[in-house]
């Protein structure tokens, strides 16, 4: 497996699950290239920072107006 | 204390006529659903339409839910789905999506190579302490193609597989996993410039063999 071929198969390694052998040869070219290991690093980092990033606050004027239409609509569809 | 109750007892009361189940149920989901909006439309105001609309499809389409996906991916690919009309309409397009018609194969053929390779200064957790992380990494996220943002939120963010992912936009899920590839490694390109630590940057030694 070269750089390239890793890059191809990225998202498999870092989602898994990923073939064992394909696994063995990411591994194996990992060990003994330093920078697709930083590159790898990077994209676990990076995807971590926006899985834990912070919500927007719903604007409170919004929040009410949002449930107080939701209430009307659900009774309307009820009756 | 009480546990609160799981999202599906909540569908089944609000199936049978229980609004305060049904506004639990969107309590719980209205930040998450305006959150992805916001990201996928940009300003506050198309976010504000596209979560009322989100709701109140959900709403109307109620009935139909069965849990074959949880009610969070159910809900997600609605609120997707009010965002594309919105955008749509933006750019005066129809609002079936185009792009489903006309999708073209993408391949793994043209995948930019990452130029700026460093381990980063701090790690995410210490990073999302600073008030400009956060700032920067939505900058980051707003710069890509929509058509990159879209699967990065849904994939990444909101954490639908890539099945799912690949149904909400009408996709194949080989295009699923390019665009995704793309949308990580511009991400990672542009905070690590940001994040990144310059002293152990690795330059020119990286050989493509």
């Amino acid at each position: 497996m070269n750089c390239d071929e890793l890059l191809a198969m990225l998202n498999e390694y870092v989602d898994g699950p990923v073939d064992p052998g394909v696994c063995a040869e990411f591994e194996k070219h990992l060990a003994g290239c330093n920078p697709c290991q930083v590159v790898v690093d990077n994209i676990r980092q990076t995807i971590t920072l926006y899985k834990d990033g912070q919500p927007y606050q719903l604007p409170a004027a919004f929040q009410r107006k949002l449930h107080a239409s939701l209430r009307q609509q659900f009774t309307q569809l009820r009756r | 204390m009480t546990t609160p109750a799981p999202d599906t007892e909540l569908v089944h009361r609000a199936q049978a006529g229980e609004l305060a189940a049904f506004e639990e149920l969107v309590s719980r989901y209205e930040q998450r659903v305006y959150t992805l909006a916001r990201r996928i439309v940009g300003q506050e105001q198309d976010a504000e339409d596209v979560t009322q609309q989100a709701f109140l499809s959900a709403l109307e389409h109620l009935e139909t839910f069965r849990g074959e996906a949880s009610f969070a991916t159910w809900l997600t690919r609605i609120a997707t789905h009010a965002a594309l009309k919105v955008i749509r309409k933006r750019q005066g397009l129809p609002t079936v999506s185009l792009e489903a018609m006309t999708e073209e194969q993408e391949t793994y053929g043209s995948i930019p190579h990452p130029e700026y390779i460093a381990d980063w200064r701090e790690s995410p957790a210490e990073l999302a302490t600073h008030g400009e992380t956060q700032q920067l990494i939505n900058v980051a996220l707003a710069g890509l193609d929509e058509k990159h943002r879209l699967v990065f939120l849904l994939r990444d963010v909101e954490g639908l597989s890539v099945k799912e992912t690949a149904a909400a936009l009408q996709l194949s899920e080989v295009n699923v996993k390019v665009r995704l590839l793309r949308a990580r490694l511009q991400l990672r390109e542009q905070l690590t410039r940001a994040f990144g630590d310059e002293r152990r940057r690795i330059t020119g030694g990286h050989v493509h063999e």
